[in-house]
């Protein structure tokens, strides 16, 4: 008898202690005022969840150099409101479940006061939930899907972006197709297994004037493309769209121009990446443009040239639009903690939320209300692998 | 007409691959009832093998081209063979007496394994493999196909050709046939089935790693993923055209690449693995033994 009573009173203690962690955790470094993790000391620590390793490590390695450059930067200014800048970096190893995880480790456990990341659209989206039990913002530098900001007519309180969104992008290349490269044909041939593509496609089908003669699929990890190419070859188009990240396009481009398609092709900012010229053959990037947020040749401001200077100087390569990006978002941290003179996760959600005219590397940005940067687009254009063209194009 | 020619010939080259490590599974499965898994980390490793052989050969200066290539392909199908000799003799030999399930299951393990150690050293980013033979395209007709697409079917059909010599012709491909009827009395008769167990799997892991670096120069791209999905469609090309059987496997392989590239000329690209899948199964229900199997009742 007295066994089964100390088990009952073991297994309500338990329940006890179950139910009372949640409510007692979520907030428990927040202040009393608007929520999230107050600066504390004499550092200001942001955390950054990146894809360091996977499937799109590319895209995360190069947002922490951009990052970590421009901390280096604000700490050898003097850092922000006289306190230096902590990094704690967090891989998310380009898996949804593991961004999620980082975002509340960064949250609750190193107690940042800003999130930098993720940097794909997936991971984004995966992150959100925590950062805003948190109150906690984030800045994702590459997520550039519409819903990230936005989840139906809701904003997202405090998810931010330093790029534009996908719908943005789709616009800017349905306009470049029918005005610069005057395509009244076209042949979309898309990543179906991705947010992102699915949403390129959606945004070109609905800007562009021109008729689309046939879609084609492929899915994340398909290597083969031989047997749509063949399709594709034998429609009459002028302009091929792919909406895809670099490693399915890298291959694509090699087996499309190996094959004899020779019409122009136009992807997102997910071609950026020096990996998409390797894997197709720089002889076979020819005639493919793609919208970047950034060019060396179509410079937005004179802050760019020192950006590129200092970026050489420290990493021995040119920049890339994911390293200027990530600089960017860091930049814009610092500005919303001085418009706001304080480093608590509120004050910087208010400071990015009220952004304008912030000069940055991939454009003077204004904060718009669904927290998208306005600021205007480059379509890059390639010959045999070497940036050769660079158009400014406004929304 | 035409464009459905290309695209039959498109699939007959993705076959081929398939066909080539689909031996692998095949022969192994053939000789000792398992399926090995970790056959399409073979392939992976084999690639890897000739892609830093070949960057070595360039930064020494030593063997341009098309020589490069085929000498590294020699050293790591090598090379391979050795790893499955390894893998079999420290993962599948301890369980030779187990059940086949335990067998198995080391085998998803010892698949993991080789991923992640590749994952852990060499990490995983997609690597652009060294074009060692530069690509020329030749239209024969309407229809159009590269050098590289030739090199693939030439040296898979020749590889089948040489493996069904060596297992028809060769004392120790009698002994292979041997073991595969039954392992007890072949011992009986004076042979070391472990010999023959061992030559099994460094003969298909040398498939597979051939496999890895034609797939390499073909499409420009590896990493340390890259045996998965190619590992399980070459499972099913071998279950397809009758596990065990050589030729078998051979004709499973084209058949995928054949069903594959069809179903997406046809529009289906959306569910051409679920294709892939659903003619296994309807094989399974109608020719449980595979294509070229021969339905023989076991006794119990």
């Amino acid at each position: 008898m007295k066994k089964k009573f100390a088990f009952l009173f073991a297994s309500l203690f338990l329940l006890g202690a179950c139910s009372a962690g949640p409510s007692g955790g979520g907030n428990s470094n927040g202040n009393s005022n608007g929520g999230g993790n107050t600066q504390e000391g004499d550092t200001i620590k942001i955390g950054l969840n990146l894809e360091l390793s996977g499937a799109v490590a590319g895209y995360g390695t190069q947002e922490k150099e951009g990052v970590e450059l421009a901390v280096e930067k604000i700490n050898a200014d003097g850092g922000i409101l006289g306190k230096e800048v902590e990094l704690v970096i967090k891989d998310n190893k380009s898996d949804s479940n593991e961004a999620a995880t980082a975002a509340a480790n960064l949250t609750t456990n190193d107690g940042v006061v800003a999130i930098i990341g993720p940097a794909t659209t997936g991971a984004s989206k995966a992150a959100i939930p925590n950062v805003t039990k948190a109150q906690v913002p984030m800045i994702t530098p590459s997520g550039t899907d519409d819903a990230i900001t936005v989840n139906g007519d809701k904003v997202q309180e405090y998810v931010f972006r330093s790029c534009f969104q996908d719908s943005f992008q789709g616009v800017i290349l349905a306009n470049y197709a029918d005005e610069t490269l005057s395509a009244e044909k076209a042949v979309i041939f898309g990543d179906n297994s991705s947010d992102y593509a699915i949403g390129l496609t959606k945004a070109f089908e609905s800007a562009y004037d021109g008729e689309v003669v046939l879609r084609e699929n492929f899915t994340k990890n398909d290597k083969d493309f031989q047997a749509q190419l063949t399709k594709i070859k034998n429609a009459d188009f002028d302009v091929l769209y792919l909406p895809g990240y670099y490693e399915e396009a890298g291959l694509i481009i090699k087996q499309a121009r190996e094959m004899g398609i020779e019409q122009p092709i136009l992807g997102a900012d997910g071609f950026g990446d020096e990996k998409m010229i390797q894997l197709a053959g720089a002889e076979n990037v020819s005639n493919v443009f793609y919208t970047g947020h950034f060019s060396a040749l179509a410079p937005a401001n004179d802050t760019v040239q020192p950006f590129i200077d200092a970026f050489k100087e420290k990493y021995g390569k040119e920049p890339s639009t994911f390293n200027a990006l990530a600089y960017d978002a860091m930049f814009m941290i610092k500005s919303a903690i001085e418009s706001q003179d304080s480093a608590d996760s509120a004050a910087i959600t208010k400071g990015l939320a009220e952004l304008k005219d912030f000069v940055g590397i991939t454009g003077n940005i204004t904060m718009d209300a669904n927290h998208n940067p306005e600021k205007s687009a480059v379509v890059i254009g390639f010959t045999d692998g070497k940036e050769s063209s660079a158009d400014t194009v406004n929304p | 007409m035409e464009v459905m020619i290309q695209q039959l010939i498109n699939g007959l080259f993705l076959g081929s691959i398939y066909a080539l490590m689909a031996l692998g599974y095949t022969m192994v499965y053939g000789i000792i009832k398992l399926i090995n898994f970790a056959h399409g980390e073979i392939y992976m490793i084999g690639s890897f093998i000739g892609y830093f052989l070949i960057n070595s050969f360039n930064t020494w200066g030593i063997l341009p081209n098309a020589w490069g290539f085929f000498i590294a392909m020699i050293i790591s199908m090598a090379a391979s063979a050795l790893l499955g000799v390894v893998v079999e003799f420290l993962a599948y030999r301890p369980l030779r007496k187990s059940t086949r399930i335990a067998a198995l299951i080391t085998a998803i393990g010892v698949s993991y394994l080789l991923q992640n150690v590749m994952i852990y050293f060499f990490s995983p980013d997609t690597r652009p493999f060294p074009q060692a033979i530069a690509r020329k395209a030749f239209s024969i007709g309407f229809v159009s196909v590269s050098n590289i697409q030739l090199l693939i079917l030439g040296i898979s059909v020749s590889l089948m050709i040489i493996l069904q010599l060596i297992v028809q012709k060769t004392r120790m491909g009698k002994a292979m046939r041997a073991v595969s009827v039954d392992t007890d009395a072949a011992q009986l008769m004076g042979i070391n089935v472990n010999r023959t167990i061992s030559f099994t799997f460094a003969l298909g892991s040398a498939l597979a790693a051939a496999g890895g670096m034609l797939i390499g120069l073909y499409y420009n791209s590896i990493d340390p993923m890259m045996g998965v999905a190619p590992g399980l469609k070459s499972f099913v090309a071998a279950v397809l055209g009758g596990i065990g059987i050589i030729p078998g496997a051979a004709l499973g392989g084209f058949a995928i690449g054949l069903i594959e590239t069809m179903s997406t000329a046809l529009g289906f690209s959306d569910y051409k693995d679920a294709l892939v899948y659903a003619v296994l199964i309807i094989i399974l229900l109608i020719r449980p033994a595979g294509i070229l199997g021969k339905n023989i009742k076991e006794k119990v």
